[in-house]
């Protein structure tokens, strides 16, 4: 999606400007560094809660994903509509603890383990279940914190 | 130990999608998000590799490339988020698009790496 336009009033020049947009830069990754390593702690708590059996559904993938969809529905109603929040919270809490708790590789690996002659259908299952339950859920996500949190008259 | 190889792994894949997005979303004017299309392949890729070493690969190898490395590297978040966006802007085409080619791709490209690597250190 589109960002903000990258700083055009930073005359890169300037030696004062050129750290503050380097300090800028090094705190946004600290904490998508950080944020993205405790999302993924969590996903792997969930697996090893929820392992999945040879053949089985995966369901500590799916909830995982379906879980980080709804939360960045309700995050991005927060900062975008409600919140004037802190510069770092969007890239702490979407960029990183979602990004780092959702996966993609690991839903792609496991569907691929699935496309077995005996668990094609789960396979597929699994693929259009959980895109269908994440969409549901970041819209879901977007509907409560709409209906829940007063939001700021857009200016 | 395990723990801390995750954290680690995905501490440095995180920041690599964030910088990834922002270099690939620079360079193109289309309503399509390549950025995250790209992380998610390049993830589906490396991953798919893994997986298919077995037990030819540590468990630790795995932990911190894996689970850390590539779990983090990749989206649902984004891109599910990103999908709506596109259906509230009316962009079906696009969505559609952005849903089809990202899981076929995703897929295919962890079903080849898997079977390459698996080839090799099979």
């Amino acid at each position: 999606m589109p960002e903000e336009p990258l700083d055009p009033d930073v005359d890169l020049r300037d030696p004062a400007q050129q750290r503050e947009l380097v300090r800028h830069h090094v705190s946004v990754l600290g904490v998508i560094a950080l944020g993205g390593g405790l999302g993924a702690l969590a996903r792997y708590g969930l697996a090893q809660a929820l392992p999945a059996e040879p053949g089985g559904f995966p369901w500590a993938t799916f909830w995982t994903n379906v879980a980080g969809c709804f939360l960045i529905g309700v995050l991005m109603v927060l900062v975008t509509e409600a919140w004037s929040a802190h510069r770092l919270v969007r890239p702490f809490l979407g960029v990183g603890v979602l990004g780092g708790f959702t996966t993609f590789s690991t839903y792609a690996v496991e569907a691929r383990n699935l496309l077995r002659p005996d668990t094609v259908p789960l396979a597929f299952a699994y693929l259009g279940g959980t895109l269908a339950a994440a969409l549901l859920a970041v819209l879901l996500g977007h509907a409560i914190t709409r209906k829940l949190v007063p939001v700021e008259v857009a200016v | 130990m395990t723990v801390l190889l995750v954290f680690l792994g995905a501490a440095v894949g995180a920041p690599m999608r964030y910088l990834t997005d922002r270099a690939v979303q620079s360079r193109h004017q289309s309503l399509f998000p390549w950025g995250t299309f790209t992380v998610n392949l390049i993830g589906c890729v490396l991953l798919g590799g893994l997986a298919g070493a077995g037990t030819a690969l540590p468990a630790a190898v795995y932990s911190l490339l894996g689970t850390g490395f590539c779990g983090a590297l990749t989206t649902y978040s984004t891109f599910s988020y990103e999908t709506v966006r596109l259906v509230e802007r009316r962009a079906y085409f696009v969505a559609a698009a952005n849903v089809v080619v990202s899981i076929a791709a995703g897929v295919g490209a962890a079903a080849f790496a898997y079977e390459a690597v698996h080839a090799l250190a099979g």
